[in-house]
């Protein structure tokens, strides 16, 4: 992977640099099209097999050597719903949803503080932010057990909420700060002459700008959130399970099951894949909002 | 901008922007709804009509554990009381969550599914209710029926502190056909020599066959449980009986080189990644002549939906060498964690799951091959199982009940267990161990020089119990 991204990093940058000349041969743009091509396939491939798998019988999913050629079939998206995909499915909305709501609810003003109105130790603060996912959460695990544990509140879906709120935030502040800044200063300093209050100024004239960013950062919250396993798997049970813990009960470890685990797994990519795909437009805006100054 | 800001201060109040305010509100509120119906779905865990039990079953998600869940509404139906609810999980992460929440006193199950791995240590700790009165109270239930191998595996001080579910050994599948094309017989207890030579007249690069597949991925659970069985056997230990670690003697030295040749030589290609799942569709496809591995396998071999090779495999005995037998014991069993609240209930549960009427319950409307096999001796006497699993049910009990955990090699050893060393320690220093073979195995370093470094891994552990 390393290697795909520093091939095609060099290949940018070389193409970059002989733009003109190549331009002019055709040469040029063609070798660049063709590697995008590859690269961009050999991301997709994964995908794409997977979604293949999922409509083949588990004998055509394990010959050898691999077929394109088969009889396609719904028998294993058939077994995944009789398997009882429901619940888990609700539970992964509902805590995805009211997780990216809480993280766009606080860290608004909190983006707000620590980009257009600086207050006191704002670099701090913000480290401070950021410091929080340095530790990788294997290592906080076993408190984070005990302490649930104590209070009660394993296989609690409101857990998982609140965890999953505390892992977007930082990234949610650090990501519209950056939308923030790109917000003209002219136009805080004309709303205050005209006299809008902190609050009015925030709502009608900087949340309309940063709209995109919102769309983008929250989009990145419900992606991080709805394919988040290693908490959901520790903390949860028979009540709370979300979708990725309903995908490891696919995979055995005493039989072949790969079609029916890709089943599992293209259902549970999609509504992710359809969020983006509705949010495209959007989207696009957003990210490129802070590249441009 | 300035038309924007006029409008709030002193003309009425542009509809749109409260329009918009409303919206997450909105938004919220429809979520919260959500969530209710979400957690309504739950709440039957939590209350139900009042005199009902939710029993909390964790288990791992193989095949006759997904049978049981199918079959699970029956046992609702006789046992009106009670409700089931199932966590089924891979079997890593299953054993990672049933044991933190074990160990921890989380308390979110009632019935966990553990193995001859875990029972022991976990009663000797104190975290199991003890089965055994329950196994003698209860009429027809029939404990002395499990394979006594399985039963003191799953026993601690003679007392049973899980119930079998399923018990596996290992054992060497072959091709019949290819074996009667070059000419080739397989002696009744195979030896590893005899096996490396027929291995090296099987295999046929050149039609992408090989002669014998062999795990070779890292994992305690993956590589190291056929290549500890031939370091058994082969003479080999793990630690003498004041706790010296051996991975540096002749013996374990001989095992590892012949394990990491053989499957160089003779085995799968891509060995260093392959586990039991790589292994099941090489030799369910037609790819190589012979596979050792566990006893479950023959399920998928026998499987027209999942193998070509149905009816063309032979079974044999785990291949020896300087012991009388080499297969591995493991079983999957059912065990109640001290701090369930029903525990009367999910021992109803697991006594109906365990136990010889369950078998029939399969049988008739599952198939007979969907048998759970390993864990009793009237399995092995139903006739409708005899005749179905004819080719390989034999050779899979006479496994399982010759194994020997209490004296798997030659030497005395301070430890119990065939392909694991029963201390809480092994499950890190048997992945450390395998990744060493892995590497080896792939070439990046010889034997001397994994074994090398396994010797100061397992010597370190060894210290604490000196």
């Amino acid at each position: 992977m390393a290697a795909t991204i520093e091939d095609t990093a060099t290949t940018t940058s070389t193409a970059a640099r002989a733009e003109g000349p190549r331009r002019r041969s055709g040469i040029g743009p063609l070798l660049l099209t063709t590697l995008t091509w590859i690269v961009a396939v050999g991301f997709f491939f994964p995908v794409l097999w997977m979604v293949l798998t999922a409509f083949k019988t588990e004998a055509a999913a394990y010959t050898d050597p691999p077929t394109l050629v088969f009889t396609p079939t719904l028998e294993q998206f058939r077994a995944v719903f009789d398997a009882g995909i429901g619940p888990y499915l609700a539970n992964s909305l509902f805590a995805t949803v009211v997780s990216t709501l809480l993280v766009l609810v606080l860290a608004t003003p909190a983006a707000f503080a620590v980009s257009l109105r600086p207050v006191e130790k704002t670099q701090d603060v913000l480290f401070f932010f950021i410091s929080t996912k340095m530790l990788p959460v294997v290592a906080a695990i076993v408190p984070i057990y005990v302490v649930v544990n104590e209070i009660g509140a394993l296989d609690n879906i409101w857990t998982l909420i609140v965890l999953y709120t505390a892992m977007n935030l930082p990234i949610a502040v650090w990501m519209m700060r950056s939308f923030f800044l790109e917000v003209p200063k002219e136009l805080l300093e004309a709303a205050s002459i005209d006299g809008a209050s902190l609050g009015r100024t925030l709502r009608e004239v900087v949340l309309p700008i940063i709209s995109p960013g919102i769309f983008a950062t929250a989009l990145i919250c419900v992606i991080f959130a709805w394919n988040e396993f290693f908490f959901a798997v520790n903390l949860t049970a028979a009540n709370a399970g979300t979708v990725p813990v309903f995908l490891v009960g696919f995979i055995s470890s005493e039989g072949l099951y790969w079609a029916r685990l890709s089943a599992a797994a293209t259902l549970a990519a999609l509504p992710v894949v359809l969020a983006g795909w509705f949010a495209q437009n959007k989207l696009v805006q957003g990210l490129s909002f802070g590249a441009v100054k | 901008m300035r038309r924007s800001a006029a409008d709030g201060t002193t003309g009425p109040p542009a509809p749109h922007p409260r329009r918009r305010a409303r919206l997450p509100l909105l938004a919220l509120l429809g979520v919260v709804l959500l969530g209710v119906v979400a957690g309504c779905s739950g709440a039957g865990a939590l209350g139900g009509e009042p005199g009902t039990q939710t029993v909390t079953v964790a288990i791992v998600s193989n095949d006759q554990m997904k049978d049981a869940i199918t079959l699970s509404p029956q046992f609702e139906a006789e046992n009106p009381g009670i409700r089931m609810r199932f966590v089924s999980l891979s079997e890593n992460e299953a054993r990672a969550k049933i044991t933190a929440s074990v160990a921890t006193g989380g308390g979110e199950f009632d019935v966990v599914m553990i193995s001859n791995y875990e029972t022991p240590q976990w009663a000797q700790n104190g975290w199991l209710t003890d089965l055994q009165p329950r196994i003698d109270g209860t009429p027809g239930y029939d404990g002395n029926d499990f394979i006594p191998t399985v039963r003191d595996s799953l026993s601690y001080q003679g007392h049973m502190y899980s119930v079998p579910f399923y018990g596996e050994s290992s054992f060497l599948m072959y091709r019949k056909d290819l074996f009667a094309q070059a000419g080739l017989t397989m002696p009744p207890n195979p030896t590893w020599p005899q096996v490396a030579d027929m291995a090296a007249k099987l295999t046929d690069r050149a039609h992408g066959r090989a002669g014998i597949c062999l795990r070779g991925k890292p994992g305690w659970g993956e590589m190291l449980a056929p290549f500890d069985t031939v370091l058994n056997t082969f003479g080999g230990r793990w630690y003498d009986p004041q706790w010296h670690a051996q991975l540096t003697s002749p013996q374990v030295e001989q095992a590892a080189q012949f394990y990491v040749d053989t499957v160089r030589n003779y085995g799968e290609p891509g060995a260093a990644q392959a586990g039991f799942s790589e292994c099941a569709t090489q030799f369910g496809q037609g790819n190589a002549a012979m596979w050792y591995d566990a006893t479950s396998a023959a399920g998928t071999v026998e499987n027209p939906d999942k193998s070509t090779v149905v009816g063309k495999v032979g079974y044999a005995p785990a291949p020896v060498v300087a012991t009388p037998s080499s297969g591995w014991l493991y079983a999957w069993s059912l065990a109640i964690p001290k701090t369930s609240e029903h525990p009367d209930a999910a021992w109803k549960f697991m006594s109906w799951m365990t136990s010889k009427q369950y078998m029939q319950r399969v049988g008739t409307q599952l198939g007979w091959t969907s048998l759970p096999p390993g864990s009793r001796l009237s399995t092995y006497q139903i006739p409708q199982y005899q005749q179905a699993a004819a080719a390989f049910a034999p050779t899979v009990v006479n496994a399982i009940r010759t194994a020997n955990p209490q004296q798997p090699t030659v030497g005395p050893v301070p430890y119990q267990g065939v392909q694991f060393v029963r201390i809480p320690e092994f499950q890190d220093l048997g992945t450390r161990v395998s990744q060493q073979l892995s590497a080896a195995i792939a070439g990046r370093e010889t034997v001397q020089q994994a074994l090398e470094q396994s010797q100061q891994y397992a010597s370190t552990v060894g210290e604490s119990y000196q």
